[in-house]
């Protein structure tokens, strides 16, 4: 039994357009763009994954940018903390013979012993399941506004932590963070020689998470997904863990959240505290509600496209206010999200019943 | 016996519900609950199927104990429901509705399902072939691919069915099965109960509808104000004093 192929065309016709787009770019001498869009296709990951969660099953998270930045805060202190003081202890001799650590010298030429990249950003992403496990159980029990507000909640926990803690560099937050090896010569890095790697690493990993999505989204969780969003009590007496799905799919998004902080972590090289800002949970919410909640694609295409202007700074001063006015259009005029037919028809009769009030 | 309820007690705020609520029902037999608006028979349906907690009081399937466990879990050692308000999925079709019933039928999670494994397929081909036949019991197959909620009402009561029959139950509760059914849908609705029985599987139904209940069922379990008052043979609760002044009101039992 085929399932699913006509499913993957769409990831396959991506990845030729994200190619197209780098060879346009390199012959138009735009290869600068190339930063701003490596940026937002990691927040497009957050966005999937928020997706998700909020779409299929039917749950709103008005803190991923908290699970973002403890993914990106972990790794960036295990990454960037001396541990070298502490070398002569047993436990760091055994680590440091599994190869745990690596030694570099910063600007100042100080000797620096720390975690090795891909071990911190393994650790920050388990870290991260943890966390959403322990705050899931008891927020996940709440429905609409309530959740929203605990969510909410969370998110300024994780920012005024982070503002508040020396460890997490307080209001400057975390800098040099050092580059992230995957594989061989594949390294996560904002390094101008290795933008076009970079670029594509992005895109595989998004490319990648998008393709489990789909995959999860027609398979038979997928289903009982959208049962919960339709009838929470009629899934649950149907036999549906309602409760358990619920928390799995807050995991699986605060993985996806997780993952993205920690690359853009070691993308820019740093990470501050306004990635665990409010606003910036807001901004999550608004892209995957003008993607049109349950569609992957419309999130995923609204992530990039709206996290790139940000980036680029077409929103100037007024950024966040220009995700705030989303919310509230969308919320008005197409809860379901404006790529519908509705939401055009809708609009038109607006026009038309204004006309037939003149008329 | 396949369900056995004891004292079965449940109050909110100051409203006793359910009051010291005992009765049996025995295998391949169809029972009714019924009585007067507010009775508590919705409530003794939800304690069943784990919906609510009881605050006092035992219910067994068979011989295991399900008092306050999950609707899920509930579901999964063989009490299926409907509902009295319909509560079909939206946005899925008849055919994903009914496969949702199937859901305890398979084991796919998110490690397989976002890995789309080979094995999934043939488990959502198992699901559906299941599901299909359900449909195919209830006459609803013309309708598969349509969207559930876009099926005249009478046919949304029986997709309700076919959903909880896909989860293969034991004991099946149709909570008002007949609510809104014009008289020739009510006959046919009595049929598909009857059929259902057939099947070997036990109903416990609540019904305002008397001609359904007098008509199908094996016996009849009448509640007032949350208290058991008659639990009997269908042709001796109507003629029961205290049921015919429950229902007639109390002038006219003197009469």
């Amino acid at each position: 039994m085929r399932r699913n192929v006509a499913g993957y065309l769409p990831v396959g016709l991506l990845a030729i357009l994200v190619f197209i787009l780098q060879v346009v770019l390199k012959t138009s001498g735009k290869e600068y763009f190339l930063t701003q869009i490596t940026m937002s296709v990691y927040y497009s990951i957050l966005i999937v994954g928020l997706c998700i969660l909020m779409g299929y099953a039917g749950q709103i998270s008005l803190g991923h940018a908290g699970f973002f930045a403890m993914g990106g805060y972990i790794t960036a202190v295990l990454t960037t903390f001396n541990l070298l003081p502490y070398a002569d202890l047993p436990v760091m001799k055994i680590m440091d013979m599994l190869g745990m650590f690596s030694r570099w010298q910063d600007l100042y030429g100080t000797d620096i012993m720390s975690v090795r990249p891909i071990y911190a950003g393994i650790f920050a992403v388990l870290f991260t399941i943890v966390a959403a496990y322990l705050i899931g159980i008891p927020v996940l029990k709440l429905k609409g506004h309530y959740l929203a507000m605990a969510t909410l909640g969370f998110g300024i926990i994780i920012y005024r932590v982070v503002l508040g803690t020396p460890l997490f560099g307080e209001a400057d937050g975390i800098s040099d963070v050092p580059p992230f090896g995957i594989i061989g010569p594949l390294r996560v890095s904002g390094d101008m020689s290795e933008r076009v790697m970079n670029y594509y690493i992005a895109w595989g990993l998004l490319l990648i998470g998008v393709l489990f999505l789909i995959n999860l989204v027609n398979s038979r969780v997928g289903r009982a997904l959208r049962a919960i969003h339709g009838a929470e009590d009629a899934a649950n007496a149907m036999g549906v863990d309602t409760s358990g799905y619920k928390l799995r799919t807050f995991i699986l998004s605060a993985v996806y959240a997780a993952v993205a902080g920690v690359f853009l972590t070691h993308y820019n090289g740093g990470i501050g505290p306004s990635e665990a800002s409010v606003m910036k949970s807001v901004r999550y919410v608004a892209i995957v509600a003008i993607g049109g909640m349950a569609n992957i694609w419309g999130a995923l295409v609204m992530g990039l496209g709206l996290n790139f202007l940000s980036l680029r700074g077409y929103f100037g001063s007024y950024d966040d206010a220009v995700f705030g006015g989303i919310l509230i259009v969308i919320m008005l005029f197409a809860p379901e999200g404006p790529l519908r037919r509705e939401f055009f028809s809708r609009i038109m009769g607006l026009v038309r019943g204004e006309k037939e009030a003149r008329g | 016996m396949i369900l056995q309820v004891e004292d079965l007690n449940r109050s909110f705020g100051g409203v006793q519900a359910v009051k010291d609520v005992s009765f049996t029902v025995r295998e391949g037999m169809i029972k009714a609950v019924i009585g007067p608006n507010g009775a508590g028979k919705t409530t003794l349906f939800n304690l069943i199927s784990g919906t609510l907690r009881p605050d006092s009081g035992k219910v067994m399937l068979e011989d295991r104990e399900i008092t306050g466990l999950p609707p899920h879990r509930i579901a999964g050692m063989g009490i299926a429901r409907t509902f009295q308000h319909i509560r079909l999925f939206p946005g899925m079709t008849v055919l994903e509705n009914v496969m949702i019933g199937c859901h305890i039928h398979g084991k796919a999670g998110f490690l397989a399902g976002m890995l789309n494994l080979p094995w999934t397929w043939k488990e959502e081909r198992r699901l559906m072939e299941r599901a299909c036949e359900v449909l195919g019991f209830l006459s609803l197959d013309d309708y598969m691919y349509n969207d559930a909620l876009s099926l005249p009402y009478g046919q949304q009561r029986i997709l309700e069915i076919a959903r909880a029959l896909a989860v293969g139950p034991r004991l099946l509760l149709l909570d008002e099965p007949a609510a809104g059914l014009n008289m020739r849908e009510t006959v046919q609705m009595a049929e598909i109960i009857r059929k259902i029985k057939e099947q070997g599987i036990t109903v416990l139904l609540v019904e305002h509808d008397m001609s359904l209940v007098m008509n199908i069922s094996d016996e009849v379990l009448v509640l007032s104000y949350g208290e058991k008052i008659a639990d009997d043979l269908p042709l001796r609760v109507q003629k029961d004093p205290e049921v015919i002044r429950v229902y007639l009101g109390e002038e006219d039992a003197q009469d």
